[in-house]
């Protein structure tokens, strides 16, 4: 199978979840949404470090699913804490850093 | 004998801190203080001129070195002074007329409270002009400059209390203040060429700069002296000056201090001797003033004013006889004294004038007071016919030379210039004989003021009477004492030197030709002003009469062109500083912050628009890699 077609799922997948980040309000969604971008990228590099024939796209690959676990960890406590104080995880919600 | 130079100046300045330091414990002696220590001052005056005349003439420079002030290496400053024929003239004129000065306003000043501090700026001043006369720098004259400058100032303003007095005060300072800046422009200009100031060195060596230079230091020399000098362009302050104290009108503002710029001329003779450009500019501002002055005086009600007028005419004759070079520098000098007995005479009898009629100096209140102040009358008259240049009188010697001297300049500057000082002569017999007939002559004029006090005109004191006297004296037989057997000519002479002149017309037609308009003079002011009685009212005047009584528009012209002028430049420059300067100031800040509140509304808090704001910058940066890549 032609390992491009890979990355046009890729770039379906990334494309899905850049507009799910810009016009969700939920948290989780959003949130969720960035999780695909992240997991877009990674086939990605998989699917170029096949095409390549070496291992730098793979190891990057786990390099992210560290990261985004981590991330993960902060941001879902960040999003639960939130919505324990306002009762709501809209992001719009959440504007009071501004001048 | 040279370590009594040092007292001429001292005594006078002991008497200044004295008087102006002691307060109030001193009211009651200090004007005897003040009058005591300037007659020392004149006595040891005395005392030097008899050692002066005991000598040769080549051996009477006396040099006195004091201190030196700045010892730097190629700039030597030092306080010295220096006593010659020139400076001893002036010395015995500055303290002789100043002691009988002091005597005459201890009578004067009489009823004023403030008459200890009136003493003191008066002793002040007499230190300052002689530090001046007796400088042997320009850079010592200088500090004497400033100093007759600021006793002027606060003697014009003495009764600040009258705002005519304070403003008159501070034009005087502020007109002077631009001869100053030519003063002292000169005396940079003297530096960089000749590396010193003392006029030892200066003085000879005049031939190793370039002529050019020399007209300008020249120059610079006569706008100080026009400025001290009241002569034109900078008259304009004399005439207010005569707000001060009469006594001070006298000395200061008639027989001392504004003749220092002919001081200033004749002692840099040298200078201008080898600045042929520069005289001339000297003779015209002389001859120009002369006439100015006369004009003047001839329309003033105010018998100090016009006394002023005739005072700024009078200089006018002593500049125009040092712009002339060394036919003129003697006669210069002999008018200048000469002038100083009888001007100060002169003012001091309208002083008792005044002093007799409660203050009041309109002479179309006065008339027929010959018979209520006799002594006065005789005074003034002998000061009178003096200034006329009636024959064997003080003013008939030294004004007949200047004429004189003015016709042998040659040419044709030499026939203006001697017509100019001839029609200045009748003018000057013109409007004397107007002072006099008006004040002394005709129907008493003087009415009750509005409270009802009528003037009740009476002799002035002795104290008053005394120097009027002694001055008349002077100006009966100054003249004579100088010019018979040219005594003077030969006592000045070698200090600045002396030429005759090959003048087209011989001295007995100059003589006859001025008798002739003197006697016109005098008969067209007693056509007008004694067959018929005086208006107590000045009548409107013709355009001349009433322009001379406008100070002939000097005024209107320094408001016009250089206050109007000054105003506009100023108001322009704070347009353009409004405008331009803060505009371009303020608008930087106000685009700054105009720019920064519409980048402020990029920070709206919603995390959504950060992440469009991240994907554009990401979406960009994407595109300008590719565009790179593909060029």
């Amino acid at each position: 199978m032609n390992p491009v077609n890979y990355l046009y799922l890729s770039a379906l997948l990334f494309t899905i979840g850049a507009t799910g980040v810009l016009i969700r309000r939920n948290a989780i969604v959003v949130f969720m949404c960035i999780e695909l971008m992240l997991n877009a990228c990674n086939l990605a590099f998989v699917t170029f470090s096949r095409m390549h024939g070496n291992l730098d796209g793979q190891v990057i690959a786990f390099f992210t699913m560290v990261v985004a676990a981590a991330e993960v960890v902060v941001g879902l406590a960040i999003i639960v804490s939130l919505f324990r104080s306002r009762h709501s995880a809209s992001v719009d919600d959440a504007s009071l850093m501004k001048l | 004998m040279e370590n009594l130079i040092a007292l001429l100046v001292a005594a006078p300045l002991l008497g200044a801190v004295v008087l102006l330091c002691g307060g109030r414990r001193l009211d009651a002696v200090g004007h005897w203080i003040g009058t005591a220590l300037s007659s020392a001052s004149f006595v040891i005056g005395v005392v030097l001129f008899t050692d002066l005349l005991g000598k040769n003439a080549e051996h009477r420079t006396l040099m006195q070195h004091l201190w030196t002030w700045v010892p730097v290496e190629g700039f030597q400053a030092d306080v010295t002074f220096r006593l010659d024929q020139l400076s001893m003239t002036f010395v015995l004129l500055i303290t002789g007329v100043g002691s009988l000065i002091h005597l005459y306003s201890v009578g004067y000043m009489e009823h004023d409270e403030r008459r200890r501090r009136f003493f003191g700026y008066l002793n002040l001043f007499l230190a300052a002009m002689l530090i001046l006369v007796l400088a042997d720098n320009y850079l010592l004259l200088y500090v004497g400059w400033e100093g007759v400058g600021l006793a002027s100032y606060l003697l014009i303003g003495f009764w600040q209390h009258k705002p005519s007095a304070a403003t008159a005060a501070k034009k005087a300072f502020l007109v002077n203040r631009v001869g100053d800046m030519g003063l002292s422009i000169a005396i940079m200009l003297m530096f960089t060429t000749f590396g010193t100031f003392a006029f030892g060195p200066v003085l000879s060596h005049v031939g190793d700069a370039s002529e050019g230079k020399l007209t300008g230091i020249a120059l610079m020399l006569l706008l100080a002296a026009c400025g001290k000098s009241a002569q034109v362009p900078l008259q304009s302050w004399l005439g207010d000056a005569m707000e001060g104290p009469t006594p001070v009108s006298a000395l200061i503002h008639a027989a001392t201090m504004v003749t220092a710029g002919v001081y200033l001329i004749v002692r840099s003779g040298a200078i201008f001797n080898a600045a042929p450009d520069a005289q001339l500019v000297v003779t015209v501002v002389g001859a120009v003033t002369l006439l100015f002055g006369a004009i003047v005086g001839c329309a003033k009600d105010d018998i100090k004013k016009a006394l002023a007028g005739s005072t700024m005419s009078q200089i006018g004759y002593m500049v125009l006889a040092a712009g002339l070079g060394p036919i003129g520098y003697v006669f210069a000098i002999m008018h200048l004294v000469t002038h100083g007995f009888f001007k100060a005479g002169l003012f001091l009898g309208a002083g008792s004038v005044m002093h007799g009629m409660n203050d009041e100096v309109d002479m179309r209140k006065y008339g027929g007071l010959r018979k209520y102040m006799p002594v006065t009358f005789i005074t003034f008259g002998l000061g009178y016919l003096a200034i006329i240049g009636f024959p064997g009188l003080s003013g008939f010697f030294s004004k007949d030379k200047i004429i004189e001297a003015a016709f042998a300049k040659g040419g044709t500057e030499g026939w203006i210039l001697g017509g100019a000082a001839l029609l200045g002569a009748a003018i000057t017999a013109f409007y004397m004989t107007r002072v006099m007939l008006m004040t002394f002559f005709g129907e008493k004029r003087w009415q009750p003021d509005e409270n009802g006090h009528e003037p009740h005109p009476h002799e002035s004191p002795r104290t008053m009477t005394i120097p009027m006297i002694v001055l008349a004296f002077g100006s009966v037989f100054a003249g004579g004492i100088f010019g018979i057997g040219d005594r003077f000519l030969h006592w000045l002479e070698p200090i600045t030197g002396h030429e005759e002149g090959n003048s087209p017309v011989s001295a007995l037609t100059v003589t006859l030709a001025t008798m002739v308009v003197l006697v016109v003079g005098v008969g067209i002011a007693w056509a007008q002003y004694g067959r018929r009685p005086v208006p107590a009212v000045a009548p409107r005047g013709s355009l001349l009469t009433r322009a001379a009584r406008r100070d002939l528009l000097q005024d209107d012209f320094n408001h016009v062109v250089l206050v109007r002028g000054g105003e506009h430049l100023t108001r322009s420059l704070v347009y353009v500083d409004h405008t331009l300067v803060d505009g371009v100031v303020n608008g930087t800040a106000a685009s700054m912050g105009g720019l920064s509140g519409r980048l402020r509304k990029l920070q709206n808090g919603y995390a959504r628009s950060y992440a469009v704001s991240m994907f554009g910058g990401a979406a960009i940066l994407v595109a300008a890699t590719l565009l790179m890549r593909a060029v």
